[in-house]
């Protein structure tokens, strides 16, 4: 069975695009709703794309930006300038 | 950084030469010298710079986004106080869930400072340095901004006064200050492994989601955003604890066996911490979120057989008492509370007895123990407290030698007998709760023989408030054990008749009729 | 139902925590340093002797020859707790991040002279290295001090001096040098001028006491370093090719004359606590100081040829005033 990589971040209107960027670039992510947080479950590999989320927000978006809303993630991380992948695939 | 020099450099490179690159190898002073701790534990390094920078923030950035979640939080902090929060809150029980918040995670959060300055010093790459000093500084904000956030509480209620001068005396806070203790006197490797790993990456989740999303649930916006803008530093945290782990099984064979046995220790000796945790979110939020069980199941559970599965390919293998807590997620927040309501007289946080519907809850949520060993107890509590015989036990508990819980918990596989192990060293007896405790003395016996357990140190009379004359005629040991801890009468007892109870009634009243 | 929180009036039944009651009188709330601050740090009842050091305890006052009545005498006047810490950085980074942008599109950075960056290079560049130095060492007083008032201001100074590395760093990026940067760190490590700082630096990381630490690191060494970079050699350098350094140093400026304000009621604060203090304090500044001057003289060299000594000793000279400022005869 692939073990899940998950994010969750606090909600609020940056968050709302991120979530719409994830769910548009990974086609199995589960979104799991909670009490002003918002959770995204991915088997194996969650991807964030620079590009993706700056079409959503319409501005230019930092990907160090996710560390003002991040509450918790699983897998190993790697990021660039243009994508953070969270993945238990090696 | 401005885009024409992100173009140039990519962030790994940009990173590489904004850290490591700042780093030499010392020439006039060996560097065993100047690391003199990172060989005793038996860890063996070989290439320092194989370490992976998981997260790569340089320090304008830091302080850009560190300062924008600061901006937000002491404003909203600001504004509860302003409007009187404190009484937007469900129920004047959820105040008990802080009292014992304040008393247990601002101090340890505080040793996490301090560890992680130490490790800090000590590591001999430049990048688990950097990532630990940071770390260090994030500690530092999240026990600042806990203390703010309740600090207006403690104007209006009582227990929350004396948590300072309680937290090296107070019996029941003894456990996770022997966590900590017990990882800040490890070396710099084994307190990755016990808070940056065990604690950060099993089991913190489980610590502060649910208790972020309780506070969410009950109307304390002060604690949500605390809680929240303090878990947004989590996943830095997070990323750093795991990458210690690989970076050590990667560097050679001979540390998988050590590395092991940390997890196994460390796994045992957080699970043991997170029983007060589970109690709060079963028992003290009035409206729950999920139970204790439930979380346990996602973020532990799940999350941890993620985990484990991915390093198997290392050879480590799941924690040893990963099955007993599975076990035990359906007993231990009971007998936690059973065990604080029969101390009526020794907490600075009310208890009580749950209420018809949370009874309820509590079956649905536990259906194969709760009805059958737990329910049975409260229905005979509730009955006695109604005939005024609210029930309080006044002798004093038996603390496990190693992680200084209450020996409480039952035997594995039998819910009705009560688990009790013991072991002699060099002649003295010593006593456990568990398997798990009781191996991790026999590893390391001439550490845990040094215990502080209050009931054991009061009956020889070091748990004294100051200018008490031992000498004296009537002297008895411990028999003064309230001025020692600085107790508030006021703040203990039942939460029946408290003053906080009446108090928070009288003050809502008065905002919602003339 | 619906409430008006807002316009009750209730009256609280304390103003603050029983600890800082005790220190500041009950009657009025706590500033936010304060409870963030004072009497945090456990003092009593460990269950363990660390067992990288079995002859203290965690937190153990005597790892330093300084005593104190009152270790959270040595409070910060800066009154940074990490909210204020983290905000006053904020604002400085970016002001600097503005500074750096403004003179790399303006071509000012690129643009600048080529024996104005034959001067950056040979001694600005070197010093994110010093930087290094500073931010290991006051992570060692963060670890192993006593009492969260000067762990708390120290672990902030480490972060700073990290900081102030990395802007260096950006400064020979902006430069268009970024290959400079290695030369630098060969300079460091094999150039005669630069030796004895790195031995003195390298001497300090083996210090065991650190409040000797942090007179020699904080107190001696920057006290002299910073004025002579950054004002005497800034001024220099704008002399002769208009004012872009004072653009591109802006943060090291104006972190060290915030700085020294820390650094100097700490002293004072220990100085007067009693006698014996003021003795030891006064001989670890002679000591410091002077092997400061040995070590730094080469290095003012470099930034100033045969002037170099005069201008060191004017550095000097302020070093002395603060010390005096701070109670300390020398």
């Amino acid at each position: 069975m692939t073990s899940n990589a998950f994010i969750a971040f606090q909600k609020n209107e940056e968050t709302r695009c991120i979530v719409e960027a994830i769910v548009e670039d990974n086609p199995a992510a589960v979104v799991v709703d909670q009490p002003a947080m918002v959770k995204v479950d991915v088997p194996g590999r969650l991807v964030i794309k620079r590009a993706t989320v700056e079409e959503k927000m319409g501005r230019d978006f930092d990907l160090q930006e996710l560390q003002l809303h991040l509450i918790t993630i699983s897998g190993h991380l790697d990021e660039s300038d243009d994508e953070f992948v969270l993945s238990w695939q090696r | 950084m401005d885009m024409k020099v992100a173009k140039k450099l990519g962030l790994k490179e940009r990173y590489t030469m904004m850290t490591r690159d700042l780093a030499w190898d010392t020439t006039f002073q060996p560097m065993d010298k100047v690391f003199p701790q990172v060989g005793y534990e038996g860890i063996k390094i070989h290439d320092w710079d194989k370490w992976e920078d998981p997260f790569r923030l340089t320090m304008d950035a830091y302080w850009k986004y560190q300062a924008e979640k600061e901006r937000k939080l002491y404003a909203i902090l600001d504004a509860f106080n302003q409007n009187n929060g404190h009484l937007s809150v469900t129920d004047a029980r959820y105040i008990n869930v802080l009292k014992l918040f304040l008393g247990s995670t601002p101090p340890l959060e505080l040793m996490a400072a301090r560890g992680f300055s130490m490790v800090a010093r000590q590591m001999v790459g430049a990048g688990p340095r950097v990532a630990c000093m940071m770390q260090s500084v994030d500690e530092y904000r999240h026990f600042q901004t806990q203390i703010h956030s309740i600090s207006n509480y403690n104007r209006f209620y009582n227990g929350l006064d004396e948590f300072a001068h309680q937290q090296s005396r107070m019996w029941y806070l003894s456990d996770g200050k022997s966590f900590f203790d017990d990882a800040i006197t490890a070396g710099p490797f084994e307190f990755m492994v016990a808070i940056g790993f065990a604690f950060e990456y099993v089991l913190t989740n489980i610590l502060f989601v649910p208790f972020i999303s309780g506070a969410a649930y009950n109307g304390d916006m002060a604690a949500m955003t605390v809680g929240f803008s303090a878990q947004s530093d989590e996943a830095r945290h997070m990323t750093l604890g795991l990458e210690c782990i690989k970076f050590m099984l990667e560097q050679d064979p001979d540390n998988l066996p050590i590395v092991q046995r940390w997890i196994d220790k460390w796994t045992w000796r957080g699970t043991r911490k997170l029983a007060s945790v589970g109690m709060m979110m079963d028992y003290m939020l009035p409206k729950r979120i999920m139970s204790f069980k439930e979380a346990w199941e996602i973020y532990f559970e799940q999350n941890g057989t993620a985990l484990f599965t991915d390093l198997a390919r290392y050879g480590i293998k799941v924690p040893k008492c990963f099955e007993q807590t599975i076990e035990e997620k359906e007993h231990i927040t009971h007998q936690s509370w059973i065990g604080f309501y029969m101390k009526p007289d020794a907490t600075p946080f009310h208890t009580w007895m749950p209420q018809p519907e949370e009874l309820d809850w509590l079956s649905e949520k536990y259906p194969n123990t709760f009805d059958k060993y737990y329910r049975p107890v409260y229905e005979y509590w509730i009955e006695q407290e109604k005939a005024g015989n609210r029930f309080n036990n006044k002798t004093q508990p038996m603390n496990c030698q190693v992680c200084v819980s209450t020996i409480k918990f039952n035997e594995p596989g039998d819910p009705m007998e009560m688990c009790f192990r013991e072991t002699e060293y060099k002649g003295e007896k010593f006593h456990f709760c568990s398997d798990h405790c009781k191996e991790i003395f026999e590893d390391e016996p001439e550490k845990y023989v040094q215990t502080f357990i209050s009931s054991h140190a009061a009956l020889q009379g070091k748990c004294e408030p100051e200018g008490t004359d031992v000498n004296a005629h009537d002297y008895r040991p411990g028999a003064r054990m309230h001025a020692y801890w600085r107790m508030d009468k006021r703040a203990s007892g039942d939460f029946n008749g408290s003053e906080d109870q009446k108090n928070f009634a009288k003050w809502r009243a008065q905002a919602t009729r003339n | 139902m619906s409430m008006d929180l807002r316009t009750i009036t209730i009256e609280p039944l304390r103003q603050t925590f029983g600890h800082l009651a005790r220190r500041m009188g009950a009657d009025k709330p706590a500033s936010r340093y304060m409870e963030g601050t004072m009497d945090l740090q456990p003092v009593e009842n460990y269950h363990y002797r660390p067992t990288w050091d079995p002859s203290h305890d965690i937190f153990d006052p005597t790892r330093t020859r300084v005593t104190m009545k009152d270790w959270y005498a040595l409070k910060d006047p800066r009154q940074f707790f990490y909210g204020a810490w983290t905000l006053a950085r904020g604002r400085m980074q970016e002001t600097a991040t503005a500074d750096f942008d403004l003179a790399e599109e303006m071509g000012l950075a690129a643009g600048y002279p080529a024996d104005g960056k034959a001067v950056v290079n040979q001694v600005l560049l070197p010093l994110r290295h010093v930087a290094w130095g500073s931010n290991i060492n006051n992570s060692y007083i963060a670890a192993y001090s006593y009492g969260i008032a000067i762990s708390q201001a120290t672990a902030y100074a480490c972060m700073d001096q990290l900081g102030i590395a990395q802007f260096i760093t950006r400064l020979a990026i902006s430069l268009d040098e970024i290959d400079a940067l290695a030369e630098a760190k060969q300079a460091w490590l094999k150039a005669p001028a630069w030796q004895g700082l790195r031995h003195y630096i390298e001497d300090q990381m083996v210090m065991d006491d650190w409040f000797e630490l942090f007179v020699a690191q904080n107190f001696a060494l920057e006290g002299l370093l910073f004025p002579l970079i950054y004002d005497k050699l800034n001024d220099r350098l704008n002399a002769a090719h208009g004012p872009v350094m004072t653009l591109l140093t802006r943060f090291q400026r104006e972190w060290y004359a915030e700085n020294v304000k820390w650094v100097d009621a700490v002293l004072k604060a220990a100085a007067a606590d009693n006698p014996a203090n003021k003795a030891l304090l006064g001989e670890w500044i002679r000591a410091a100081r002077q092997r400061s001057i040995e070590v730094l003289t080469p290095v003012a060299e470099l930034g100033f040829g045969a002037e170099g000594a005069a201008v060191l000793d004017e550095v000097v000279q302020q070093l002395d005033a603060r010390a005096a400022k701070a109670g300390i005869p020398l």
